[in-house]
């Protein structure tokens, strides 16, 4: 504590080290894609996918302790949003031909934040009545308006209704997505690390207790719920500029499932648990592919057995056993 | 006027069957305390077993659909204790969360297995009328016999299942586990053979309702238990979670008013958000459903 005191001059602390890392991995990657397997390339994509939404879904579930179950609903919204965006204005700002790099990267940032910022919109309109309530009412709730918002894309017409968009400019590269996964991680860990953030492991561990010491637990609750739906829309959009056609049925119950199993399997709030078992789930599909007959059926069935082997998480290896 | 009682009808044959499938979901919840995701693919193997038996008797036929139904109910009672043997009761006092990550585990199971092409594969198939079917009037009203069949054998059902819960030695139990287990224990309740039972009951009434589904909607495929199920477990939340005249309450409820949303021109096509939108709507209102009990959070 003392040298710390004696010496001012602030040191940077390893997580900007650490994204700033990330960040030049991710342009190292990008400048040499051209030699990577486009394969390997889609792979790597969808992990940085997931990652993005696992971290922010671990904010909520794992720092926050509150159990929601309609992630794919946010990253709908952001989904839908952004490729309505890029959709929209690409034909009007670059004309007939491409754009310069510029000019895209601009387009798809500003598509990407605003589809960012939409679904935490929705986070903060779904959060500020459902987070009254508590486990496994939130839970039910939160898939509720997960569904309902499936619902309300398939009757949207403008947004291509049940079959979808179509046609959403390829945008998204492997750059973006490992960069925002990096600024998702970072943003996260350096959140629940922050004076402020502490509120939110204080609601998570006794909620009772943190309003006692005069926490507002809603404030927090809500804060988490909006800034995790930020980064599922954010994840939303650029799985819109990867995938080229996005369909109301793709982001439903079993998708938000998915991620929640994530979040488990990685151990709630151990964020680095969390990355791991999201590069796993998005391996596993993929290197069962040779006996895709069975693929499904292994996954379930590993999935049981890692609950029942391991109930603190695969990469949790600090408590011995499971807490919440 | 005509029309809307035909709706209610329809709505009432619906909810009927969300009413059986919800009872499983409450009755486990009340004594385990946690949301059991595998009931709806047990309702599927319900159907499946029916479609399967009701290739070989004769259809059409009363005692051949009881036979099914029989059948059905006693296979899915198994599975269902079977699940709790081997998997939830191995995890017992570990986090909810990991339990109910383990129930979408079987129920992911389950589809995935039943969509093997060897089992059953992914395409729909059509499920014989195992029941007599014949259509009645009654003054523009028209009913027909399966809708009957689902209406008697589901009110038929939750008469017995209230008989089992408040009348016999085991649903005295029952009840005993759901107020308080480690309680229950101390006075000489036996608590995995409750657990076990309530699991044969809930599972054997998920059956029911898959064959009554199957029924009405005459196809049965893999995943057909997703919706159900997930209806059905709106339904039970709000009724009450843990209540179990609010389970058959809430199955009515939510059956009747999907039907008339999709009976309606305007609003058909939000036929399967409505179900929710009625969720959220009672849960703000009232936080533990139509029929369930506040508990008082100790600290």
């Amino acid at each position: 504590m003392e040298s710390k005191i004696q010496n001012p001059p602030a040191k940077i602390p390893v997580a900007h080290f650490a994204l700033l890392a990330a960040l030049l991995v991710a342009g190292g990657i990008a400048f040499f894609s051209s030699h990577i397997d486009p394969y390997h390339l889609d792979v790597l994509t969808n992990i940085g996918i997931n990652v993005i939404l696992a971290v922010s879904l671990n904010l909520v579930n794992g720092h926050t302790g509150q159990f929601s179950l309609g992630h794919a609903g946010f990253m709908s919204v952001g989904a839908y949003l952004s490729a309505a965006v890029t959709l929209h204005f690409a034909p009007k700002i670059l004309g007939g031909d491409d754009g310069t790099v510029f000019q895209t990267g601009a387009l798809f940032l500003t598509a990407l934040l605003a589809g960012g910022l939409a679904a935490a919109l929705a986070g903060l309109l779904v959060g500020l009545p459902s987070l009254r309530l508590k486990g496994d009412y939130l839970a039910i709730v939160t898939l509720g308006f997960g569904q309902i918002i499936v619902v309300v894309f398939q009757n949207i017409e403008a947004l291509g209704g049940a079959l979808g968009l179509n046609g959403i400019p390829n945008y998204t590269s492997v750059f973006w997505v490992l960069a925002f996964a990096a600024v998702t991680v970072f943003t996260v860990g350096c959140l629940v690390r922050s004076t402020y953030g502490r509120g939110f492991l204080a609601v998570r561990d006794d909620e009772v207790s943190a309003a006692a010491i005069g926490l507002d637990t809603t404030r927090y609750k809500i804060v988490a719920f909006v800034i995790g739906a930020f980064f599922a829309g954010i994840a939303g959009g650029l799985y819109a500029h990867f995938r080229l056609t996005i369909t109301p049925g793709g982001f439903d119950f079993s998708k938000s499932i998915e991620i929640v199993v994530m979040v488990i399997l990685g151990g709630m709030g151990n964020t680095l648990g969390v990355i791991l078992a999201a590069v796993l789930l998005t391996l596993l599909p993929e290197v069962l592919r040779p006996v895709a007959e069975y693929r499904m059926i292994i996954y379930s069935f590993l999935l049981i057995v890692l609950m029942l082997v391991r109930p603190q998480g695969l990469f949790n290896f600090k408590s011995g056993k499971g807490k919440i | 006027m005509t029309e809307f009682l035909q709706q209610l009808v329809n709505g009432l044959s619906l909810g009927a069957i969300y009413a059986l499938i919800a009872l499983g979901y409450t009755m486990v919840y009340g004594v385990l305390r946690f949301i059991n995701f595998a009931h709806s693919e047990v309702f599927m193997v319900g159907a499946m077993i029916a479609w399967k038996l009701g290739q070989y008797l004769p259809n059409g036929t009363l005692w051949g659909g009881l036979v099914v139904l029989a059948a059905a109910m006693a296979g899915c009672a198994v599975l269902g204790v079977t699940i709790e043997r081997l998997v939830y009761r191995p995890l017992r006092g570990t986090a909810t969360l990991n339990v109910l990550i383990t129930a979408i585990g079987v129920s992911l199971l389950l589809q995935s297995v039943f969509q093997h092409p060897r089992v059953f594969g992914a395409t729909p198939q059509l499920f014989p009328a195992v029941f007599p079917s014949k259509n009645f009037t009654f003054g523009g009203l028209a009913i027909s016999s399966n809708q009957l069949v689902v209406i008697t054998v589901a009110a038929l059902l939750i008469v017995v299942l209230q008989l089992v819960i408040f009348r016999t030695r085991m649903g005295r139990a029952m009840r005993a586990v759901a107020l308080n287990p480690s309680a229950a224990q101390l006075v000489g309740v036996n608590l995995n053979a409750v657990i076990s039972f309530t699991f044969a009951l809930g599972s054997a009434l998920a059956g029911a309702g898959g064959v009554l589904y199957a029924l009405n909607y005459p196809s049965v495929e893999p995943l057909m238990g997703v919706m159900p199920g997930l209806k059905a477990f709106v339904a039970a939340v709000l009724g009450g979670i843990g209540s179990i005249p609010g389970a058959a309450l809430g199955g009515l409820i939510l059956g009747t008013i999907e039907t008339l949303v999709g009976g309606s021109a305007t609003l058909s096509t939000y036929k399967d958000a409505i179900a929710f939108a009625v969720l959220i709507f009672i849960l703000l209102c009232r936080p533990t459903g139509l029929l369930g009990r506040a508990a008082t959070e100790k600290v």
